[in-house]
């Protein structure tokens, strides 16, 4: 057992607890030390995996980028309520492919994710390194292929 | 009323509007779309930002207590579980094989193309008789 990942797994289920409760009498703080005992010890090897190093880089990388992805989500609203209530309702969809460079599991969902929530496409399937998206019209699917998205992605896990 | 309360009411109230707008959008187009995958991308990004909107709305009225902390985890929580369960189900209609809807480039030439089509069979039903 990595004592190291314990105690911070324990630290974070710790102050996880006592945000949520918001109970500060010895009874819940009693209880929140056993239960995040139990929880920290069956689950430490799970929240730091160990593979990756930078990680303070990399959180402050992701924080940074999440402006930009609420930020397009907003896009991604606005562009589907209008395909939605226009009467023409100007769709045209399709499902497109394309090869990802990004190597780990972490940076592989968090760019499926961003491709589900940006403007037109969703996340289909994941085949070895090949995206499946499906595209509601062509704009967002050449958007998508032009690769903007997945370069900010390789940038905040270090992978360019 | 002081002018604090007025201006967080007033901000609540467009939040949550503009939740609900975005939830409705969301609806028509799971309604008005033609297949599974057209209509994941309605449900799937509409809710997103319109439950978002509305528990942001809360959180300005309910101001810096523990229940707006625990709000703020629930928009994370949203923003993570919402386009991983879009993924699951269209991923799932993938697996089973259910072919996305195609417009068509040109609905005249589709029809001309079926209308020859037909003339030909029949022509050769004609033939065989």
């Amino acid at each position: 057992m990595n004592i190291k990942h314990f105690i911070a797994t324990y630290t974070i289920v710790f102050a996880f607890w006592l945000l949520l409760s918001a109970h500060f009498d010895a009874f819940h703080v009693g209880a929140g030390i056993v239960c995040s005992t139990i929880v920290a010890y069956a689950s430490h090897d799970l929240l730091f995996t160990g593979t990756g190093n930078h990680t303070l880089t990399k959180i402050v990388r992701f924080i940074a980028y999440l402006p930009w992805l609420i930020y397009q989500i907003v896009l991604a609203n606005i562009d589907v309520a209008k395909r939605a209530l226009s009467p023409g309702m100007p769709i045209d969809p399709r499902v497109v492919t394309f090869k990802t460079m990004l190597e780990s599991d972490v940076a592989r969902t968090a760019l499926a994710n961003s491709i589900t929530l940006t403007p037109g496409t969703v996340t289909i399937d994941i085949v070895d390194d090949v995206f499946y998206v499906h595209a509601i019209a062509k704009e967002p699917a050449d958007d998508l292929l032009e690769g903007a998205m997945e370069r900010r992605i390789a940038h905040v896990f270090m992978e360019d | 009323m002081s002018d604090t309360t007025t201006i967080t009411n007033i901000l609540t109230v467009v939040l949550l509007l503009t939740g609900a707008f975005f939830m409705l959008a969301g609806t028509i187009g799971f309604v008005r779309f033609p297949d599974f995958y057209s209509r994941m991308h309605a449900t799937g990004k509409c809710d997103t930002l319109g439950e978002g909107l509305m528990l942001v709305a809360l959180i300005v009225y309910g101001g810096a207590t523990f229940v707006s902390v625990k709000i703020l985890f629930l928009i994370m929580f949203i923003l993570l579980a919402n386009p991983t369960s879009t993924h699951a189900i269209a991923k799932a209609a993938y697996d089973v094989g259910l072919e996305p809807w195609r417009k068509l480039d040109d609905e005249v030439e589709w029809v001309a193309v079926r209308t020859e089509s037909i003339k030909t069979e029949v022509k050769n039903d004609d033939l065989d008789t």
